[in-house]
């Protein structure tokens, strides 16, 4: 029997499912969600703008804010940039500081991650758990750079803080906790009965469509693409590991069809192997200098010479970043393009969110472990009610009008 | 007359209190289990009197005066439930008056009513997500009724030749269950228990069965558009189903009293205190029949989707309960005669 009763549910601007506000328009029929209008767009920050009125050093700790768990893989991707453009050599020793907390800010997101997506399903006991767990990284974290979450780690051409004996013996204490806890952990999260049936066949896309939308990060690789960027584009102590693979549900034995359970298995993988990275790299922590010597002003009067662009990739928690930055002769960038995660992964959501049921929602949004405010890039304003709409083919003859404008002067 | 109607009140107030303190009590142990320090135990309380004070919104698009009745109608039922089903029991265990018998079917049907009037409210809300959860809420009434019904059937069966009303809960305090029961018996008794406490859950909305409420998928549902003093009518309607419910399990499956189980008469300088004393066990076995089918079910299960929970008790509870009918029909002990 087939309703004729289709209707509208709005799901956001500000829903207890999100973390950030995202406006989702369903057509819904029965239970049977048919149709997703996705409405970004409400949490525009504009940091880009504000990037270009910084100096080099300054927009380091800006970007740490663009996104609350990537905080480190941001500022990387543009220190990386600028490192590409002036040419600057990073001592091995910070390349290996660098991995350990890039690792270790992946291990907290995917902890926090399974945590949200517990709690997405009603499983707050879960939750609970994770986040309690994800406390010991946070505070090894802490010891080793003095924040939680916005590390402030980072400078051009190195790292600001080492690694002492003291904080590799708590580093060692970490991993062994996490060791001991990973096998019960991850019998839970892949094994348990209410989860399977939560999680699997629901969300699906497949690896033609992943292919399709660029997805990136565990999106993708829960579909089966091997894409990461630690490995096709290796930068950091990457270059050493030779054992580094992309992560797929192929690693359980199972041949991935790009649903929720397989996204959520690829992330309870990469814990596992960020932890092993984090060993190697302790492991195989050089002796040296943690920074290329150079202080602030000195690395500012350099850029302030320089004149070109440079691009930055890294593999965040959730996939691919990339900064391209633009330098001409001045103390700031003239040019800074975030490209986050949730930028590609975002038209994901549309295969995914069709033909499931309402009670699938929020764990198939949740399941690209989305970062709305890092993906919004304009902001709509309504004036008396209109709403204007601005379609591909006005933003491409604006932009040539621009370009000729340009020539012109 | 006038001391039933008085100890009707009193069992009116003191299931407010305790009916919130029970949700107190899940809440603190559901804490202990996630590692957590939890609420202050009369944190129900605290809510309940902040919602009196907070100001009531009623939505243009509700049907006004639907909208408003219905949480009153919905406590009211549930006072009467409570009162219903309590009555006969405490004047039983105390010794008051041991002829009064209260009817399990007219139990079934007053279960529904506060439900179904909670459910009129979300419709008349207006609000597309109340709207979902009072579907969600209809579903989940319609699959758990079979697995109840099969319980009280097989009570009564159970006393049907003796009895000349096998439907009524005072049989149940002279001939429990268990009264008899050979090994089949003693199986079919555990196969229907384990059916109602799952039932459990399902009537009062929580985890796994709370699609009706869905927290992070309908923003509370049913709830979603009721504020201030109507909303406090709807979490004190929970809190006297919860004492009503658990007080249901306690007589279908262990209507014990201490003196039955050990013989002692209790004594204190000389008075009897035995009507306070069972007063104190049944309070006891109230919090624990709470805890094993609400606390501990939701603190290790997340949310099913609703055509699973369908399925769920349609299929597997009905079955379950069926066979625990059968078992204890095979059992040639179990008929009281």
């Amino acid at each position: 029997m087939k309703s004729d009763r289709v209707y509208p549910l709005n799901i956001g601007p500000i829903h207890p499912a999100f973390k950030e506000p995202i406006k989702f328009t369903f057509r819904i029929e029965g239970e049977q969600v048919t149709g997703v209008d996705i409405d970004f767009g409400y949490t525009h920050r504009g940091i880009e703008k504000i990037a270009l009125e910084r100096n080099y050093i300054q927009i380091i700790y800006l970007l740490e804010r663009v996104c609350g768990i990537c905080s480190f893989s941001h500022p990387l991707a543009y220190c990386l940039a600028i490192e590409d453009v002036a040419e600057i050599q990073v001592p091995d020793r910070a390349r290996y500081i660098r991995t350990i907390i890039g690792e270790m800010e992946r291990l907290h997101s995917h902890l926090l991650w399974t945590g949200v997506a517990a709690h997405e399903i009603g499983f707050d006991t879960l939750f609970m758990y994770t986040w309690n767990i994800r406390e010991k990284v946070l505070d090894c974290l802490e010891e080793l750079t003095g924040n939680r979450i916005n590390y402030g780690m980072l400078t051009i051409g190195g790292v600001r803080r080492d690694v002492t004996p003291e904080n590799s013996e708590t580093i060692t204490r970490m991993l062994e906790y996490y060791m001991e806890l990973y096998d019960r952990a991850s019998e839970i999260l892949l094994d348990d009965l209410t989860l399977r049936a939560r999680t699997e066949g629901i969300g699906i896309l497949s690896r033609e469509q992943a292919e399709m939308f660029c997805a990136v990060g565990p999106t993708a690789r829960g579909s089966g693409l091997l894409k990461d960027v630690r490995i096709d584009y290796p930068v950091n102590a990457y270059y050493d590991i030779p054992w580094l693979n992309p992560i797929s549900p192929r690693d359980l034995g199972k041949e991935p069809i790009g649903d929720v359970y397989d996204r959520m298995a690829v992330r309870v993988l990469e814990i596992k192997q960020s932890l092993n990275i984090i060993q190697f790299c302790m492991e195989n922590l050089p002796e040296g200098d943690i920074h290329s010597g150079d202080g602030a002003v000195k690395i500012i009067n350099t850029l302030k010479k320089l004149e070109g662009e440079g691009i930055g990739r890294y593999e965040a928690p959730r996939g691919e970043v990339c900064h391209y930055v633009i330098l001409d002769n001045q103390e700031h960038p003239i040019q800074l393009k975030v490209k986050a995660p949730t930028y590609s992964n975002g038209f994901t959501w549309i295969p995914m969110l069709t033909n499931i049921e309402i009670a699938d929602i929020p764990i198939v949004i949740a399941s690209i472990d989305p970062c709305v405010a890092c993906a919004d890039r304009m902001t709509f304003i309504r004036k008396g009610g209109d709403e204007e709409r601005y379609n591909w083919e006005y933003l491409h003859q604006k932009s040539i009008k621009k370009y000729k404008r340009s020539v012109n002067q | 007359m006038i001391m039933v109607l008085a100890i009707a009140l009193i069992i009116t107030i003191v299931g407010l209190i305790l009916g919130l303190l029970l949700k107190g009590i899940d809440r603190k142990i559901a804490a202990y289990f996630q590692s957590r320090i939890g609420p202050p135990l009369l944190q129900p309380v605290y809510d309940i009197i902040k919602l009196v004070y907070k100001q009531t919104i009623i939505p243009v698009t509700a049907v006004r005066w639907l909208f408003s009745s219905a949480p009153v109608i919905a406590l009211a039922s549930s006072v009467l439930l409570l009162l219903y089903i309590s009555m006969p029991y405490i004047f039983y265990i105390t010794g008051i008056d041991t002829t009064l018998q209260g009817d399990l079917i007219v139990v079934l049907y007053c279960i529904l009513i506060p439900s179904i009037a909670i459910v009129t409210g979300a419709f008349s809300s207006g609000s597309p997500y109340a709207a979902i959860g009072a579907q969600r809420e209809m579903v989940i009434l319609m699959s758990i009724e079979l697995p109840i019904a099969v319980v009280i059937i097989s009570v009564a069966w159970h006393v049907a030749d003796s009895m000349a009303d096998p439907f009524a809960m005072s049989s149940l305090f002279e001939y429990p269950l268990w009264h008899n029961a050979g090994a089949f018996g003693v199986l079919g008794g555990i196969l229907l228990f384990f059916a109602m406490e799952l039932v459990l859950p399902a009537e009062m909305s929580r985890v796994p069965f709370d699609q009706a409420e869905a927290e992070t998928e309908l923003a509370e549902g049913v709830s979603v558009e009721y504020s201030g003093k109507l909303l406090a009518f709807i979490l004190l309607t929970d809190a006297f189903k919860a004492l009503a419910l658990s007080m249901l399990v306690i007589i279908l499956f262990f209507p014990y009293t201490l003196s039955q189980l050990f013989g002692i008469s209790f004594q204190m300088y000389g008075h009897r205190v035995a009507p306070f004393v069972e007063i104190a066990f049944l309070l006891f076995k109230i919090i624990v029949i709470y805890s094993f089918g609400i606390t501990f079910i939701r603190v290790i299960m997340a949310r099913l989707k609703i055509s699973q929970v369908a399925r769920f008790f349609l299929f597997a509870i009905t079955a379950i309960s069926i066979i625990g009918l059968i078992l204890i029909m095979l059992d040639p002990n179990m008929r009281i005669i």
